[in-house]
């Protein structure tokens, strides 16, 4: 009898699971298209469209002040940033020049949100890899973010603040002094994020040496932000294309070549911290003056193609507006970092096991409604 | 030889003075069941709720504290609600295999408890073969935990389900192992000897070096047995949603999910008893009042729970290939030479003995 089974008539199937769209690792509505031989994973293939709500159509529907508001839902802890690059590039293409106060306060606001986005990412990593503890560590500090904004914009998540043309009010008188008050207490308490997960061993094991993605793959497949960094790419569009006041100010731009799951979690912890230096050398010089410049009720962008990147906390969020010189856009189009950072999961999936995947995809830091708009 | 006087002996005696001989044995062993079970749903129930608010001291909240005084109702409420749950199962599923799984679980679970003595009096069964029994009795579990998952018809059960057969076949052998070097201390089995053995001195004192070896091999191992963080493979959420049970509701799941609280207590019990010496005192401070055993017994289970609270609450977990490689090639070596050690120190009659 011939025992070699692969020379047999014996057929084989591949072992196909479903995660998502409804599964704790994906938050939110992915679906991922597992193929797996026992734990290994052999295939991951995305599906996308569960939560596909039209934003780039509704946009050409819409007037340029209504459009801000709907880049909020999008990657929705990015929030002011979103808002902020529909605003930039109405305000290039009306070459208006906007207040020095508004691009103080527009770069404050921003470094907030990337750091209030980076501890939700945080503590959701933890609990990703089964450390449960640190959501909760991650949300404390969030929380004291949010109550800033709330006090000044009214709003804790989508926040609606920027408006072309400048910032919907000014800011709240609290807002210097609650905002250093902040920065005193977030920088004791990311030592604390590291004493309780970045040194342990276990931590350390399941990061070292997983879902490796090169640099020259991470250029191919269009990734960006701490994904692209952290496989020594430096692409920062703070640095190579500032807005705002950002030029005003000195940061490293934080950097490794490791390409691991560690070295995109350790790019992040870096980023809080160049994060608070930004706002620390913004927060004593916001100058006296209007918070907005008037603007046409009804805005008509002259014709032509504009387009304005920006530095969310994912990655490099681009918008491309092409007016015919109407109110509304005639197409409008927003390049998401999260869409190109999927892209590459099944490359650095693939060959993994499936606490490989959950860990690779945790550092990667999606957020689906930034990817299917 | 008996030293103890067991509670079934009391409830035998009473007994036999009333009905015939067999009669009475029958009528004893329901009596102490009864008791035990009991006991022991209660206790789970409350276990939960210490994990609960652990959990929330680790976790800057508070925990439950609506239902009753400080949230004492909240897991009895929870207990009626899943009795009042409709069971759910999927069509597919192999009808018969799928709802024997839960018994096998919290069957073992129970029947574990048995030959704890809780006091100088209040045991159960003193069997000779204690240690044997119980390794034998916990490793029933597993079964239960593997039909579950393959009678389910889930894929997510299933791999669930690999993973525990992989993770309590691979981690019986330390807990195994490391009973196995206290028991060369001891020279017996039977769990109330070897309490007496301990009035000269608690076995971790006794034993020293590969006694502290073997307690934390043996608390690694247990973690490990029970299927908790940060060893929980089987139910993993963030990767497999439920894992075995994700088919299960109502009293079913319960079943399970009593069975992992017992489990864990029974784990620390048995640290409790080989290690730090069960209902001894420490020094032996209250040796003229008996009964106040239960109590050392149960504070020494309890900061054994916790520890393991404390593992599940500030550690991540391992993935499948860290966890088979953590036992096979680091613990188990590092078992057996602390057998070959302690077996030297016992004959070279090193123990200390207070």
């Amino acid at each position: 009898m011939d025992t070699n089974i692969a020379n047999s008539n014996l057929k084989s199937e591949d072992y196909f699971i479903n995660m998502g769209p409804q599964h704790p690792a994906t938050h939110g509505v992915l679906r991922l298209l597992l193929t797996i031989d026992g734990e290994i994973i052999k295939k991951v293939e995305p599906d996308l469209g569960y939560i596909h709500r039209s934003i780039e159509k509704m946009c050409e529907r819409d007037s340029y002040q209504q459009i801000v508001h709907l880049t909020d839902r999008m990657d929705y802890l990015s929030s002011h940033i979103n808002n902020e690059a529909v605003c930039l590039t109405v305000e290039n293409a009306l070459q208006l020049e906007v207040p020095e106060r508004v691009k103080f306060v527009r770069t404050i606001i921003g470094e907030l949100t990337r750091i209030a986005s980076h501890c939700l990412w945080w503590g959701v990593m933890g609990m990703d890899i089964g450390a449960l503890t640190t959501y909760f560590y991650g949300f404390r500090d969030r929380e004291m973010i949010n109550d800033i904004f709330e006090e000044t914009c009214g709003a804790r998540l989508t926040m609606n603040y920027n408006i072309p043309g400048g910032l919907m009010f000014d800011i709240h008188p609290n807002f210097v002094k609650r905002t250093k008050d902040f920065v005193a207490h977030f920088k004791t308490k990311i030592p604390e994020y590291d004493k309780l997960l970045t040194g342990n061993v276990i931590f350390q094991k399941r990061m070292k040496g997983v879902g490796i993605l090169s640099k020259e793959d991470a250029i191919s497949f269009g990734a960006s932000g701490p994904v692209a960094r952290g496989s020594g790419y430096s692409c920062d569009v703070r640095k190579y294309h500032s807005y705002s006041a950002l030029d005003k100010v000195t940061f490293n731009e934080a950097l490794k070549t490791e390409g691991d799951s560690l070295a995109r979690y350790e790019i992040r912890i870096q980023e809080m911290w160049e994060s608070l230096s930004i706002i620390e050398q913004l927060i004593d010089n916001i100058p006296e003056g209007e918070h907005k410049v008037a603007t046409n009720a009804v805005i008509k962008l002259p014709k032509g193609e504009f387009y304005q990147k920006v530095e969310t906390a994912r990655g490099e969020l681009g918008v491309f507006i092409n007016s015919t010189g109407t109110k509304n856009p005639y197409r409008l189009k927003f390049r998401s970092p999260g869409f190109s950072n999927l892209s590459l999961l099944n490359h650095i999936a693939v060959g993994g096991k499936i606490g490989d995947l959950v860990a690779s995809m945790a550092t990667l830091d999606l957020v689906i409604p930034d990817i299917d708009r | 030889m008996n030293i103890t006087l067991s509670i079934t002996t009391t409830i035998y005696k009473f007994l036999s003075e009333y009905m015939s001989e067999g009669a009475a044995n029958i009528g004893a062993m329901v009596t102490i069941a009864l008791i035990y079970l009991a006991i022991f749903a209660v206790a789970g129930l409350y276990l939960v709720l210490l994990e609960r608010k652990v959990a929330a001291w680790f976790q800057l909240r508070i925990g439950p504290n609506r239902v009753g005084p400080w949230g004492l109702l909240q897991t009895m409420a929870d207990a009626l609600k899943l009795v009042s749950k409709e069971l759910t199962g999927t069509v597919k599923a192999d009808k018969f295999l799928y709802n024997l799984a839960p018994y096998f679980v919290i069957i073992s679970s129970l029947m574990a408890l048995a030959v704890f003595p809780f006091t100088q009096e209040f045991q159960a069964f003193d069997i000779n073969i204690g240690i044997f029994f119980l390794i034998a009795i916990s490793s029933i579990g597993v079964i239960g935990i593997l039909l579950g998952g393959w009678a389910s018809n889930n894929k997510f059960a299933l791999i669930g389900a690999m993973r525990s057969g992989v993770q309590t076949i691979s981690y019986e052998l330390s807990v195994g192992l490391s009973l196995v070097t206290m028991v060369l201390l001891t020279g017996t089995l039977q769990l109330s000897e070897i309490i007496e053995v301990q009035k000269n001195g608690w076995l971790i004192i006794q034993g020293h070096f590969p006694a502290i070896i073997a307690f934390m091999i043996y608390m690694i191992a247990g973690t490990a047995e029970t299927n908790r963080a940060p060893f929980d493979m089987v139910e993993a959420e963030s990767e497999l949603g439920a894992g075995f049970h994700t088919e299960y509701s109502g009293m079913k799941f319960a079943y399970f999910f009593l069975a992992e609280f017992i489990n864990m207590f029974i784990i620390a019990a048995i640290a409790a008893t080989i290690f730090f010496g069960g209902w001894l005192s420490p020094f032996g401070i209250t040796e003229s009042i008996p009964w106040l055993g239960i109590f050392w017994f149960l504070g020494k289970t309890f900061v054994l729970v916790f520890l393991m609270m404390w593992f599940r609450w500030t550690f991540p977990r391992l993935r499948v290939d860290q966890l088979l490689t953590l036992e096979w090639k680091y613990l188990l070596p590092l078992n057996l030479l602390n057998i070959v050690l302690m077996a030297l120190i016992v004959w070279l009659g090193l123990t200390i003995q207070l």
